[in-house]
């Protein structure tokens, strides 16, 4: 059993064993402290490289095409920061990029580099660090809202201009089912569980009686 | 909610941010590093209140150029067209679509607004020292952290609109300066409540021992 501090409002409680699949939140704020996801790495991990090679391809395929009186152009998302950045507006080139295939792309890596690496525990330090950095990625990564704004784009495009979507706008409707699966599937404690120790082997401390938390089914 | 209600910070124990582990540091002034994950521990996030406040009055100052600057200039065969946020929105809803209209206007003109107005009620609430609806704050604040990122919307409306709309000579558009200061106020306002310790608004209630933060 695990003593937690809960991360939104500092409540000391204990973790009870959960069920797999199983779910505890905090008892005053209702913070969801643990998920057991009932495999907790091989099925990341495969959702993981399945995420990564359509990363690719919807990086790589165009994301739609314009056509108008013989003309026509199209664009893949970094083309389209790139464009962005072109016409002067470098920063807001530089949040998109950042937003759509950086973070996203950056995210998926270091989740695929720390779940392969907890394969054989203990893991080196830096596997910690990495899943930090996972974390941080995750809330800066935009794929979904990138996709609602293609699609107001493409509404309003239509009006002038005959667009078809192309092999990238696919991908992407894919990752953003992988997306949010890896992150149900994934579970960080199971994690830090198997990461090395910064100051050696140290047994975990054993505060003082503390109410449980209730399990939430 | 029973007597042996106890937080970390009461018991002298420090949570780390990272990884979660609890540790029980020697000075409260220093607690020093993790020992499990070596990340720097903290009660309470650093000068939170201080941090917090200052980002969302830069991301307020923002939002006045985002929405009075246009966003896209539409260039077609010799005349020039500009529209700020709110036209893109009006351009939605006469052009038949209100349900796309009325997303634009929630993710681009509400939720910024809401966001703003959402952290300065719990900045003031939590140097006010108030202990009344915790729960329901701290609710506001995970609702805030969670729906902020979709006022990045009209950044992505405008620059795929920008990448396509690539027809010289016959048609163009071009980003105007709105867009810059639109991506300001979204990133100023995720930095915010990043940086905001919702641990704060449950501090209040017990006020025996000094703040960390």
């Amino acid at each position: 059993m695990e003593t937690v501090a809960c991360p939104d409002c500092d409540l000391l409680q204990r973790i009870p064993p959960l069920p797999p699949g199983g779910k505890a939140r905090c008892s005053r704020c209702g913070y969801s402290l643990a998920t057991r996801p009932s495999d907790p790495l091989e099925l990341p991990l495969a959702l993981t490289v399945a995420a990564a090679i359509v990363f690719i391809v919807a990086n790589t395929a165009p994301l739609m095409g314009l056509s108008a009186v013989g003309r026509s152009a199209s664009t893949t998302i970094i083309g389209g920061a790139y464009e962005m950045w072109l016409q002067g507006q470098v920063v807001t080139g530089a949040v998109v990029a950042f937003c759509a295939v950086i973070a996203p792309a950056s995210y998926i890596l270091f989740m695929l580099t720390v779940l392969l690496a907890v394969r054989r525990p203990p893991a080196p330090r830096w596997v910690g660090e990495m899943l930090r950095w996972a974390r941080h990625l995750q809330l800066w990564s935009m794929l979904e809202v990138m996709t609602l704004g293609i699609l107001v784009a493409l509404f309003k495009i239509a009006e002038l201009a005959t667009v078809d979507a192309g092999v990238g706008l696919y991908a992407v409707g894919a990752l953003l089912v992988l997306f949010p699966a890896i992150m149900i599937h994934f579970d960080p404690r199971e994690i830090w569980q198997r990461v090395e120790w910064a100051e050696g082997e140290v047994p975990p401390p054993m505060p003082p009686e503390v109410p449980a938390t209730e399990p939430a089914r | 909610m029973t007597a042996a209600t106890l937080t970390a910070a009461q018991e002298g124990l420090v949570s780390c941010e990272t990884c979660s582990l609890l540790s029980r540091p020697a000075s409260a002034a220093e607690p020093g590093f993790c020992r499990r994950c070596g990340a720097r521990l903290e009660f309470r996030r650093h000068a939170s209140i201080q941090y917090t406040w200052a980002l969302v009055i830069a991301a307020a100052i923002c939002y006045i150029p985002a929405n009075a600057l246009p966003v896209l200039t539409t260039n077609t065969l010799g005349s020039s067209e500009s529209d700020t946020i709110i036209g893109g929105v009006v351009f939605l809803y006469t052009s038949g679509s209100w349900p796309l209209a009325l997303i634009v206007l929630i993710a681009s003109v509400m939720i910024p607004l809401g966001k703003l107005v959402a952290l300065a009620y719990l900045l003031i609430t939590v140097q006010r020292g108030s202990a009344e609806s915790t729960r329901e704050r701290t609710r506001l604040y995970r609702m805030v952290e969670f729906i902020g990122r979709w006022s990045m919307l009209d950044v992505f409306v405008d620059t795929f609109t920008v990448a396509l709309v690539q027809l010289q000579p016959l048609m163009s558009v071009e980003p105007g300066p709105g867009v810059l200061f639109f991506a300001a106020v979204v990133v100023l306002t995720m930095l915010a409540a990043e940086s905001f310790d919702p641990r704060l608004i449950w501090d209040s209630g017990h006020r025996k021992r000094p703040r960390h933060g």
